[in-house]
């Protein structure tokens, strides 16, 4: 190996990055629910459940806008990583991923730049739910530097399920076994602190809530929003799904290693 | 039209319903993947809901103290009405596969291919609606409203079944491909939750309440939900009755219409 091949990897890799970003520019309708249906639900949720913030167990809060923004972004990132993994599978389908394996190309690169396409996009979407729901009552008491932390969280959270959305892609190479995967991610994001304090639930759902990941992610992301910027609100909207990453990366490095065993 | 001839027309319109109703129960069972779903989403609804919003019950003059009951009948009637435009998906199908053009080209009466199919939606609606209260039960709903109360739930079912089913046909009958298919579930998710789906009315804020409060869905909510809030009351019943009659009349004229300019083109 040349000293030049990391960098002809990491421009490979920033070319697909380019791609899997460019697709989604392309094909707005494929993002589309990604960002109305969280927003849908922040509004319904804010006229639906206004008065519940006063119940016990409930954070002290400005508004419920304050705090159900986490739960709009995981939900929005969440939903829009589904994308990232199924377009993967289409590759697979189309045979565009075989191409790509018959030329000179970083196997890693393949992987990396559509998880990077997905971190971008998960970072434009945490930017875009903040920026717009700011004239409507939005106050992030963690100022810009919150801001920025939930920003990079979007797009670690992002890489973290795109991650596991690729190696169901790479292990079937059905974009329709991909999009399967969905109702898991509806149901991971509703057994969590998404859309009420993980402190009002009761029996086994509230058990079930406080082993879920996804809830102390977006208690973080929450904290940021309602309390401030703080230690332990940077590491949980951080270290979590980096953990999660670790899990979903690894898996998906194997089934690319098997799909490309088996070409 | 003599009596005779009048008589045969019906005869062979409700044969006709018939065949095409047990075509749809066979594929129910040869496609159960179909089916699942419509099932499997209204009972992890209700689980969900009530365990996620449980605390929602502790405000000041909530109409139960448990959760399930007030989530139980939004998760029933939300599967009935996606059972109901899953009619739409079935028919924007048969389109697809050229099966409806035999159909048209068969001589059965036009009324059979809607009433064929409703009674199929109905079918499956009684399915689900009995499977997702079993379970609520199994979670912990209570039934206050006696026999009357779980009447009144099948009734709001089947009959908001039956609008989305229109609904459902309508759209199919004019897009005729899957386009169709995300109009349909999209106005049926938009209207359902901007009603007291979540909350009940006076626990709403701002825009929601204006909406909820004119949208026919919270009256069709307000009498699933009447043997399961309490006594069965007639002010409870009637403005659902009174909507889910005027939405059928219209949804199912809307799928009418449709399968005349369907026949035209």
């Amino acid at each position: 190996m040349t000293a030049a091949a990391p960098a002809i990897a990491l421009r490979q890799t920033a070319a697909m990055s380019k791609r899997s970003i460019l697709a989604l520019v392309r094909q707005p309708a494929l993002v589309v629910p990604s960002i109305i249906f969280p927003l849908f639900f922040a509004a319904l949720g804010t006229s639906s459940f206004g008065r519940a913030t006063g119940l016990p167990g409930f954070p002290k809060v400005d508004s419920f806008l304050d705090f159900s923004l986490a739960g709009t972004i995981v939900q929005g990132v969440l939903f829009g990583s589904v994308q990232s993994g199924s377009a993967l599978a289409t590759d697979i389908e189309n045979g565009f991923f075989f191409r790509l394996l018959a030329s000179p190309t970083s196997r890693l690169g393949i992987l990396v730049g559509r998880l990077m396409g997905a971190a971008a996009y998960g970072a434009a979407q945490t930017a875009f739910f903040t920026v717009l729901l700011i004239p409507f009552g939005l106050h992030v008491k963690g100022g810009v530097a919150g801001a920025v932390v939930m920003l990079v969280s979007g797009g670690l959270t992002a890489i973290a399920v795109a991650g596991f959305m690729a190696a169901m892609a790479l292990r079937t190479g059905s974009s329709e076994a991909v999009q399967g995967i969905f109702p898991l991610v509806f149901i991971a994001l509703f057994f969590s602190s998404a859309f009420f304090p993980r402190q009002t639930m009761s029996g086994a759902y509230r058990h079930i809530a406080n082993a879920n990941p996804i809830s102390y992610l977006i208690e973080g992301l929450r904290d940021l929003c309602i309390t401030g910027f703080t230690a332990s609100a940077c590491a949980k909207a951080l270290l979590v799904p980096i953990g999660i990453m670790v899990v979903s990366f690894s898996l998906a490095l194997r089934s690319l290693a098997k799909r490309v065993a088996a070409q | 039209m003599n009596t005779t001839q009048f008589s045969n027309t019906h005869l062979s319109a409700m044969r006709s319903s018939r065949a095409l109703s047990a075509r749809g129960m066979r594929n129910m069972r040869r496609l159960p993947s179909t089916f699942i779903p419509t099932l499997a989403m209204p009972i992890f609804q209700a689980i969900a809901f009530s365990g996620t919003f449980f605390a929602i019950t502790k405000l000041p003059g909530f109409p139960t103290d448990r959760s399930i009951n007030w989530y139980l009948p939004l998760a029933v009637v939300m599967g009935s009405a996606f059972a109901g435009v899953g009619l739409g998906f079935t028919t924007i199908r048969d389109i697809e596969t050229g099966f409806f053009d035999r159909l048209r080209m068969s001589p059965t009466p036009r009324s059979a291919l809607i009433l064929g199919s409703l009674i199929m939606t109905w079918v499956r609606t009684v399915i689900v609606v009995t499977m997702v209260v079993i379970v609520g039960f199994g979670f912990g709903a209570r039934l206050t409203g006696g026999v009357v109360g779980i009447l009144c739930l099948y009734v709001a079912s089947i009959g908001l079944a039956t609008v989305s089913a229109g609904w459902g046909l309508g759209i199919a009958y004019r897009f005729r491909d899957m386009r169709g298919a995300a109009i349909m579930q999209l106005t049926l998710f938009l209207v359902m939750f901007l009603s007291s789906a979540q909350t009940p009315l006076y626990v709403m804020t701002g825009w929601l309440h204006a909406v909820a409060r004119v949208n026919p869905a919270t009256n069709v909510l307000r009498l699933s939900r009447q043997g399961f809030l309490g006594d069965v009351t007639w002010n409870g019943v009637w403005g659902g009755l009174l909507a889910l009659v005027g939405g059928s009349i219209l949804t199912l004229t809307f799928a009418y219409t449709g399968l005349r300019g369907l026949e035209r083109d």
